[in-house]
């Protein structure tokens, strides 16, 4: 990884030294600079960890550019189930950031961090929609992307690509109800 | 001005409707289905008169589970669908996505691929901005703010038919390469066109609207974002350039013939501004829109010309590309090899990880998050829209404009449906 | 059905003759009268959600131009339309907007379903996607591709003109009654012999 994320990765390391950070790249590369460093923290921690590399001037993570999250039921090796996964920008500074933090069934919780960039907003709401994630803390976690009245997550794995019988559940209308 | 009591904000999640007695609290929904909403988003506006006190925005009316077929699809499969996010620039969506397909397999791609997926990808940022300033146009009303950069835009859509055969969802790269390599007279078709017959397309359109007093005064002051709000919103592109922020991944990150050094050989990236404006308003992102575009012909000319010699995919050796159609058709190797891509129990052999690999699109930033679990399909595929991210502001941004503002702010913002509701 | 030549089909009685004669004039004010203008002045309902919205814009510029056919006013509201234009994929989450639109619209409507998505659901087979609006709406032409080039989308136009024209105002005997123009004369007149009777 390249010496400015090192630098994170320490100060991090100095800061919560309770945390086992784990600091691994994404996937292994050639070029060690171009590696993409990613950190796993708790999900009680969670909160603490992202104001500090928010407001610290040293990382000045001023800017989340994505929240995602995996789900990692099939995935070999795994041990805990969904990785909210979140990428920090610093515009300032020229450095990203990945942040992991896995939760389990039943009753994923993470807190939200919308208190420290407003932009987490809808991508949690995404999260909560397709996954099933409870964001603590939200304004407003409702769902965004599918219709209301549907009760499934469907980017889980254990849901089918075809869905279970949704989109045929309609009422038709003929040339005659026109 | 009157008094907004307090209880006549949103309140929540799905109560939008003002409790407060005696307040004159009007609700309107503005959409899903509406001319100057760009296909499928839908506001709920509390109004008190004209003035907008609230806006709850639904989006999702597109949503098509892209994601959840990128499980299902392979790494050259998927592109068909990337296609379909950004659609108004096709292109970009294409080489973004092969951008972190590469870097998941670690391939650097050869210069003469770098090159023309370079001239490509700022053909799409001219191609979007195009229908963007035309759109917003439309939904002012200048009707023909709409049909001139149309008719421009059919010049871009001839030169990705020749390049891939369709005009509009054109599929074109692949791991570590395209489809297949351009035709020997495209870099003269597109030098033409970016001298002759783009240059007064934009100036038409700047004279329609950039001093049209109707224009100027619907967009200007409206729908402000300060420089810390839009980095703190994480917007990304024409939109935080016009607040300031000083963020473009083609300098920051750079990739493709943007970075120096791209051939190997030491060669200097494309030499290009980035426009920054500072009033942060629709007026602002509208002009940031027209100098980028001009900045993208002046990059097309600079590399058009110069486009190096070479096969446009990485060797077959490598065993992680298609071969060329020839050698599949006449030779015993390309058939095998054809084959040993395509066969179920072989093609891509990724190594098990995770990527996140990014371009500056004319959106902003338009990212795909990778998670490869060594199987031919993703194991996920995450699109980061620019759109999305976007979006989000949009509530605060109308809250006390009047209604008939929503309607520039949306169309400054370009938010396409695809790539938002994916 | 159709143009009602006289006598063409049945054995023309001399109490049909004046009727059929009406209805035969009739018949050909409904297809080159009331049809033509029907066809060449198509109002569009652009209902366009996705990347075919983009091919339709296209359509309706100037290269393409579908003014040529007399169809360039899209209107967005429902009450004004008669041709609703589906380009795109339809999510689950739109299609009760879709048919609300189209039970606002006024007869006579016809749906064109341009693109792949609209008619089948295309590439996206998933869980999110109508498999094609024809299971939940009546459409009249399918217009294929991904996206549809203008050209085809106008030759799916061409194909409602062809429906319209023949179609759009049904004649009288598929209707099952007569025009209520065509009037049951008293005296009967006719060609050749004479009877009188009473009516």
């Amino acid at each position: 990884m390249s010496k400015a994320t090192q630098a994170i990765v320490d100060l991090l390391a100095d800061e919560f030294s309770d945390i086992e950070f784990a600091p691994a790249p994404l996937v292994e590369c050639k070029n060690k600079e171009r590696e993409q460093l990613c950190v796993r923290v708790p999900p009680d921690r969670l909160l603490e960890v992202m104001r500090f590399l928010h407001d610290d001037e040293r990382c000045c993570f001023g800017q989340l550019s994505d929240l995602t999250c995996v789900d990692y039921l099939d995935f070999p090796n795994a041990r805990d189930r969904f990785g909210v996964t979140y990428t920090l920008v610093s515009i300032t500074l020229g450095h990203r950031l990945w942040v992991k933090c896995f939760v389990n069934d039943p009753d994923p919780e993470v807190p939200s961090v919308t208190c420290v960039w407003k932009g987490a907003d809808w991508p949690e709401r995404e999260v909560y929609d397709l996954f099933g994630i409870r964001f603590t803390g939200h304004p407003d976690l409702r769902r965004i992307m599918t219709w209301e009245g549907f009760e499934a997550h469907p980017l889980r794995k254990d849901y089918p690509l075809h869905g279970r019988g949704e989109r045929e559940d309609f009422k038709v209308v003929t040339r005659e109800d026109a | 001005m009157t008094t907004v009591p307090e209880t006549a904000r949103q309140t929540g999640p799905a109560t939008y409707v003002s409790e407060a007695p005696g307040s004159d609290v009007w609700v309107l929904n503005l959409g899903p289905q509406h001319p100057a909403t760009h296909t499928t988003l839908r506001h709920v506006l509390e109004l008190d008169g004209e003035r907008i006190l609230s806006c709850t925005v639904h989006i999702g009316y597109l949503h098509s589970g892209f994601e959840k077929l990128g499980e299902h699809l392979n790494y050259n499969q998927y592109v068909v669908v990337t296609d379909r996010m950004n659609y108004v620039s096709p292109m970009a969506n294409n080489i973004a996505w092969h951008h972190a397909c590469e870097k998941l397999f670690d391939i650097e791609i050869t210069p003469r691929c770098k090159v023309i997926r370079t001239i490509i990808a700022e053909l799409s940022r001219i191609q979007d901005h195009l229908l963007s300033t035309g759109c917003t146009g439309l939904d002012l009303g200048a009707f023909t703010a709409f049909m001139y950069p149309f008719n421009a835009r059919e010049g871009i859509y001839d030169l990705f038919e020749e390049v891939c055969g369709h005009r509009f969802t054109t599929s074109y790269t692949r791991v570590g390469g395209l489809m297949r390599d351009i035709t020997a007279d495209w870099p003269a078709k597109v030098r033409r066109y970016i001298q002759e017959d783009l240059p007064p397309a934009i100036d038409d359109l700047e004279r329609l609207l950039t001093r049209n007093r109707i224009f100027v005064e619907r967009t200007k002051g409206i729908g402000y974002v300060s420089h810390d709000d839009a980095i703190n919103w994480g917007l990304t592109g024409p939109l935080a350039r016009a607040s300031g922020v000083r963020r473009d991944l083609r300098k920051d990150e750079p990739y493709l013939c943007y970075e120096d050094n791209w051939d190997g050989n030491g060669s200097s990236g494309v030499d290009f501004k980035v426009p920054i404006a500072r009033s942060g308003d629709c007026y602002a992102r509208y002009q940031i829109r027209i100098a980028e575009m001009r900045e993208s012909a002046k990059m097309v000319l600079q590399l058009v010309d110069n486009i190096p010699e070479g096969s446009v995919n990485v060797l077959p050796d490598d065993k992680k590309t298609l071969p060329d159609k020839d050698e599949i058709h006449f030779s015993i190797e390309g058939l095998i090899h054809h084959f040993e891509q395509i066969m179920t129990n072989r093609g891509f052999t990724p190594p098990i990880g995770e990527v996140y690999g990014s371009n500056e699109t004319a959106n902003g930033e338009l990212g795909f998050y990778l998670v490869s679990d060594g199987g031919k399909n993703p194991y996920r595929a995450r699109c980061r829209p620019p759109s999305l991210i976007n979006y989000q502001c949009f509530a605060e941004l109308v809250v006390g404009h009047q209604i008939s503002d929503v309607i520039p702010v949306l169309g400054s913002m370009n938010i396409i449906a695809g790539e938002l509701d994916r | 059905m159709g143009l009602g030549i006289a006598g063409a089909s049945f054995q023309a009685s001399k109490e049909d003759f004046l009727t059929t004669r009406l209805d035969y004039v009739v018949d050909v004010i409904r297809k080159h009268g009331v049809n033509w203008t029907r066809k060449n002045s198509l109002w569009p309902f652009p209902f366009a959600t996705a990347c075919c919205g983009i091919e339709l814009m296209a359509t309706g510029a100037s290269r393409y131009d579908i003014a040529r056919f007399g169809a360039e006013a899209m209107r967005f509201t429902p009450r004004q339309c008669d041709l609703v234009i589906c380009a795109g994929r339809v999510a689950i989450k739109m299609l009760p907007v879709l048919q609300r639109l189209y039970l606002q619209m006024a007869e006579p409507k016809w749906v064109i379903s341009m693109g792949a998505c609209a008619s089948t659901g295309g590439v996206f087979d998933t869980y999110a996607v109508v498999q094609g609006i024809d299971q939940f709406l009546p459409v009249d032409v399918y217009v294929p591709g991904c996206p549809p080039r203008p050209e085809t989308l106008l030759e799916g136009v061409m194909a409602i003109q062809r429906i319209v024209e023949n179609d759009g105002v049904r004649s009288s005997e598929e209707r099952g009654r007569g025009m209520r123009l065509a009037v049951q004369p008293t005296v009967r007149v006719g060609l050749g012999e004479r009877e009188e009777s009473k009516s």
